[in-house]
């Protein structure tokens, strides 16, 4: 059994239930929370996740902004995003959101996965891959509301952001928040950061910033990860984080009722069939045709 | 003394050969496909080798697939055009469900059944190369719009949910029908067959319209 923090609530491609022997004992939802009112854009949570998950991204070339690299990848699996935003005249702003994967509450990754255990989801709440299971088949790109995960060029297996899983089980905070140096990343359970950012927000407000709220979007069911935005009502601005992210319909049907009605659907086909069969039988060239035929024959 | 009964070529070792290809690599890339559907197909992926070896090698084996079917349908093209016998004969569905074949109207080389199915087949495969080529990790799919995807993912399922089942009735008819699996193994069938299930086929035949008489 696995360590309890780590314990399993969902796991994909499986239609029994995952084990939860302990899911009465109410394990602690945790959440990561990235205020970014307080970010200064330094990149040391970047260089914390490289060293902790021991990962290196390629060197790559200035692209014309700060955004280095400028993209997630399968050896990137967290990224800042810098805009530079004139909300009112003559006033600029720089956001810088650290993005990455957000551990939905309801992950289209896992929904879309179709290789059992290779997508998990542990009680306390983080969305974990298991890349020994990964087929490298795409499909949680595809699921994903956010664009997160990337597959690897190297050994075609997904790879994003684990919430540092390893470090959580253990009872440390993940890489990136013990890295950052201005409080911007703070992590504890769901119910703290919730608590921690109203704080934040009161005072944002009382700054002047009246849209400031949390990201915390329901159309996932929540998540894992959340934002403190100054501007909250207006989320596109933060290099196009979703307002009001959803698993997409198209991939709730693909991956919903279409599965056991299509199944069922071929069963059925070749159920009929077989019925057919035994019951009106077999059509045969009947006697008659027999000798019909053989009359016209030269 | 039993008369070896007389015989009418229908398909030639060309016709066999492009149709059985395309037939194993369907079922391979049919039940590959399963595997990556539904969980319950999951153990299919075992067939090619495992997970990877099942994304890896499904859609080489579709592309394959989808060459083989182009020209088996470009052989069978011109005998699958519906005629005014064919609505007719749909429209006496429980009469061919139920065997009561002399009150359908005379059929020729293909029936409703067999025409609807080469075009449903001919449709959802032209479909499935299409989505299938979209979501092709990783040479393709990096390349495509999320939205275009998700579309394609699910164009995917559907238009193979459809051909497979198109394939169960199709091995069912094969099945159902006696005397129809020869003339896809030896290419013959026998006059009676002919004349039962296919008679203005059977006349044309006979009058040396159609190229493929034979004795045995």
């Amino acid at each position: 059994m696995a360590l309890q923090s780590l314990d399993i609530q969902r796991r994909s491609a499986t239609t029994t239930p995952s084990p939860d022997i302990r899911q009465n004992t109410q394990t602690t939802k945790v959440a990561k929370l990235i205020d970014v009112s307080k970010c200064i854009g330094c990149k040391a949570c970047q260089a914390a996740c490289m060293e902790w998950n021991d990962i290196r991204d390629e060197i790559g070339t200035c692209v014309g902004v700060y955004d280095n690299p400028p993209n997630l990848s399968a050896e990137s699996w967290t990224v800042m995003r810098f805009s530079e935003v004139e909300l009112e005249e003559g006033k600029l702003e720089w956001l810088i959101r650290k993005d990455g994967c957000m551990h939905c509450a309801d992950p289209g990754c896992l929904k879309a996965c179709p290789s059992p255990g290779a997508i998990v989801q542990y009680a306390n709440g983080i969305v974990d891959f298991h890349e020994e299971n990964c087929i490298g088949c795409g499909y949680c790109i595809t699921g994903c509301p956010f664009d997160v995960p990337r597959i690897s060029q190297k050994d075609n297996k997904a790879y994003k952001c684990t919430l540092c899983s390893d470090r959580v089980a253990v009872g440390m905070e993940p890489a990136c928040i013990k890295s950052c140096p201005t409080g911007a990343l703070v992590f504890g359970s769901k119910e703290d950061m919730i608590h921690h950012a109203e704080g934040r927000i009161t005072d944002l407000k009382e700054r002047g910033y009246q849209n400031a709220g949390l990201y915390d979007p329901k159309g996932v069911g929540g998540t894992h990860v959340m934002y403190v935005l100054q501007h909250a009502d207006k989320p596109g601005i933060y290099s196009n984080l979703p307002k009001d992210p959803h698993i997409s319909p198209l991939v709730s049907l693909w991956k919903g009722i279409t599965k056991p009605l299509m199944s069922a659907g071929l069963g059925l086909a070749a159920l009929v069939g077989f019925f057919h069969y035994v019951t009106v039988g077999p059509n045969e060239v009947k006697e008659g045709e027999i000798e019909r035929a053989e009359e016209e024959d030269i | 003394m039993h008369k070896r009964p007389y015989l009418i070529r229908r398909y030639y070792p060309s016709d066999r050969f492009n149709h059985w290809f395309v037939a194993i690599t369907f079922i391979l890339v049919a039940l590959s496909g399963l595997a990556l559907f539904h969980p319950a197909f999951f153990f299919l992926s075992h067939l090619l080798g495992g997970g990877p070896w099942t994304r890896i090698l499904h859609p080489f084996i579709g592309v394959v697939m989808f060459v083989a079917f182009l020209v088996l349908a470009f052989r069978f093209w011109g005998d699958n055009f519906f005629t005014g016998k064919d609505r007719q004969w749909i429209r006496q569905m429980d009469d061919v469900v139920s065997n009561r074949e002399e009150k359908l109207p005379p059929v020729g080389r293909y029936n409703a059944g067999q025409k609807l199915f080469f075009w449903t087949m001919v449709t959802s495969i032209l479909l499935l190369l299409i989505s299938g080529i979209l979501i092709w990790q990783p040479y393709f799919a990096p390349y495509v719009p999320i939205i275009v995807i998700r579309v394609a993912v699910l164009v995917h399922a559907l238009s193979a949910f459809v051909a497979i089942t198109g394939l169960i009735v199709h091995i069912y008819a094969a099945i159902w029908v006696k005397g129809s699996v020869e003339a896809m193994t030896r290419g013959t069938v026998t006059g009676a067959w002919a004349r039962q299930h296919h008679l203005d086929w059977y006349r044309k035949m006979k009058n040396g319209e159609i190229r493929g008489h034979d004795h045995y």
